[in-house]
């Protein structure tokens, strides 16, 4: 029974990671860039959600309504005032400026928020349920169904629209989306909105199970690396498999060999997928 | 020997005079200076000579000052320990080096960087050895007075830095610099040509750790106590990154001046806006990274000395 319950476990967390990690996959594919700021829109989200249910009264689910268009707006302005201007520069500017912007933001939430771990306390508790012995809290499963439903969107949203299409094209080959007329410029800055959006609508989702403060943003980013380099980068079923597998690892090491070997397991997971197996589980060789 | 490697030991053997007008203030200064250049001077072994965007720093950082730690514990003289945290950390890097440097681009930089949180969590779990999350104490050295132990720790500090400016000019004259400078530009044409690259590559993440470790180990003996927060901080990877973009990638002589200026603008922020020193930090690396991509050696020598003269005619 302890098996299925750890099973469990590890699908429902495995979601949220997912969820965490597909912006951040998103950005990386598309843009070329790794987004280290990506853990702070995660946890900004997270008080989004904390201050529209404790001062507003509003539902997350309410919020997730407002953190979507917020925080595009965000990334996009992000992207076309800042990181176009570098965007063609090695990884090493890239990067840097990502963490320069993070150090900004993170400072900003200490600053407005303190550090103090708060939380998010529905009220009514919306309590558990438990089939034969497997016990799941609704809040946690509620959760999982959203970061289901956004990965899907996200998934159609990059099938069928145009916008999506576009998005597709620029990962696949830049050079050729330019030739068939692609906007590359407007398409980096949506890429990177959306990846903004995805992560605020964790966040929001983030704030239902666990503790909010802004020194959890690089535990979040060092979910979406590990989650984008275990499954693959820049597909949506690539982040599933990842943040599934990742859940796994962690669910089934914190039973034998105890929690504080989780995150280690995981990173040594990581360092060995990067070494032997860069493109992922789900990737295709020289497609990284 | 060039010009600027000669400037850079002249800018080294200037610090060292140092003690002789300073308190105890600008000791501490002083020995955080040479730490930083040691760390961007390390740092530019592998991110500027083979153009690896490595963001280990932290991870031999605190690895060094752990193996020091530890071994002072255990009743070994400092100079041993010291000496033990160096060869730890040259041939683990070594070792990963090897491994890790297949990687490329941003695949290197999260592996490097999870290096980082690897180390961490495993000293973090290390109760027995390392007193885990409750940090380490380390025992006192000298203790006659404090300007003594200050001025012990500085000259110290200064010495290691003096070793690792020599052996990375050695290493830039070298054949070796050559190879890691033909890696940097074309890795596949320089395995063409008969390039051992896995080889240089880890000898020079080897190099770029060792020093670094050392720095680490004399760090914990001067602070006395470390942790695992403390020590594997992303912060000590990511300055010698700033430090060398501010001074010019690539350059010895650039690094280290970039790790001073770099010093001296954190030690201005830290002390007037406390409560937000790491914001402003990253609105130094952005505006640096927009308006002065190529470092302070991009600015056009003549220009500025043809600026500071005409002020001066002004003013006779």
């Amino acid at each position: 029974m302890l098996a299925i319950q750890v099973l469990i476990n590890a699908l429902v967390l495995g979601c949220l990671y997912a969820c965490i990690a597909i912006g951040f996959s998103l950005v990386w594919g598309v843009l070329n860039v790794i987004n280290l700021i990506h853990g702070s829109f995660i946890v900004l989200g997270a008080y989004l959600a904390w201050g529209a249910y404790n001062s507003l009264g509003l539902s997350p689910w309410y919020a997730l309504l407002i953190a979507a268009p917020a925080f595009f707006v965000f990334g996009y302005l992000l992207q076309r005032l800042l990181l176009n201007r570098v965007i063609t520069a090695p990884v090493l500017v890239t990067l840097t400026l990502t963490f320069g912007l993070d150090l900004i933001l993170n400072n900003a939430m200490i600053y407005y928020f303190k550090a103090d771990y708060r939380k998010l306390i529905l009220n009514p508790p919306t309590g558990s349920i438990s089939i034969f012995d497997v016990v799941v809290p609704v809040d946690r499963l509620i959760a999982t169904a959203s970061a289901l439903a956004l990965t899907f969107l996200l998934y159609l949203l990059l099938r069928r629209s145009k916008v999506g299409r576009a998005i597709v094209a620029v990962r696949l080959d830049r050079d050729a989306a330019v030739l068939m007329g692609v906007d590359v410029k407007s398409i980096y800055a949506i890429a990177f909105g959306l990846g903004a959006a995805l992560a605020g609508c964790a966040g929001v989702l983030m704030a239902l199970i666990f503790p909010i403060s802004p020194l959890t943003s690089s535990a979040y980013l060092g979910k979406a690396f590990v989650v984008c380099v275990l499954g693959g980068l820049g597909s949506v079923s690539g982040a599933l498999a990842g943040g599934i597998l990742l859940a796994l690892v962690e669910g089934v090491g914190s039973v034998y060999l105890g929690p504080a070997h989780a995150v280690t397991l995981s990173f040594v997971l990581l360092i060995i997928f990067l070494v032997v197996r860069p493109q992922g589980l789900l990737g295709r060789k020289g497609f990284e | 020997m060039t010009r600027t490697n000669i400037a850079l030991l002249v800018l080294i053997t200037c610090v060292a005079a140092l003690p002789l007008f300073g308190d105890a203030y600008a000791l501490r200064l002083g020995t955080m200076a040479c730490m930083y250049a040691i760390f961007a001077l390390s740092w530019n072994i592998v991110g500027g000579f083979a153009g690896y965007p490595s963001f280990a720093t932290a991870a031999f950082f605190g690895l060094g000052a752990y193996t020091t730690g530890i071994l002072m514990n255990k009743g070994v003289p400092l100079t041993l320990s010291l000496l033990g945290s160096l060869v730890l950390c040259l041939l683990l890097a070594a070792a990963l080096g090897a491994v890790l440097l297949r990687l490329r681009g941003h695949y290197f930089a999260i592996a490097s960087l999870s290096l980082v949180e690897v180390f961490r969590e495993l000293v973090n779990n290390a109760t027995d050895l390392t007193g885990g999350g409750m940090g380490l104490n380390i025992p006192l050295v000298s203790g006659s007075s404090v300007l003594s132990d200050a001025t012990f720790f500085f000259y110290a500090m200064w010495g290691l830095l003096l070793i690792t400016a020599l052996v990375v000019i050695a290493v830039s004259m070298s054949k070796l610099g050559f190879g890691l400078n033909c890696i940097r530009q074309n890795e596949t044409a320089s395995n063409m040509v008969g390039l051992n690259s896995t080889l240089y590559k880890a000898i020079a993440f080897g190099l770029s750790a060792c020093f670094v470790g050392a720095a680490g180990g004399l760090y914990a003996a001067w602070v006395h106590y470390i942790d695992p927060s403390d020590v594997f901080d992303i912060l000590y990877s990511v300055k010698p990154i700033v430090m060398a973009l501010m001074g010019g990638l690539g350059s010895p002589l650039g690094v280290v001046c970039g790790a001073f200026v770099y010093l001296g603008l954190e030690e201005v922020v830290w002390r007037n806006y406390i409560q937000i020193h790491s914001g402003v930090l990253g609105v130094l690396i952005i505006l640096l990274l927009l308006f002065l991509p190529h470092g302070l050696v991009s600015l056009h020598a003549g220009k500025i000395w043809r600026g500071l003269t005409g002020r001066k005619a002004k003013h006779v």
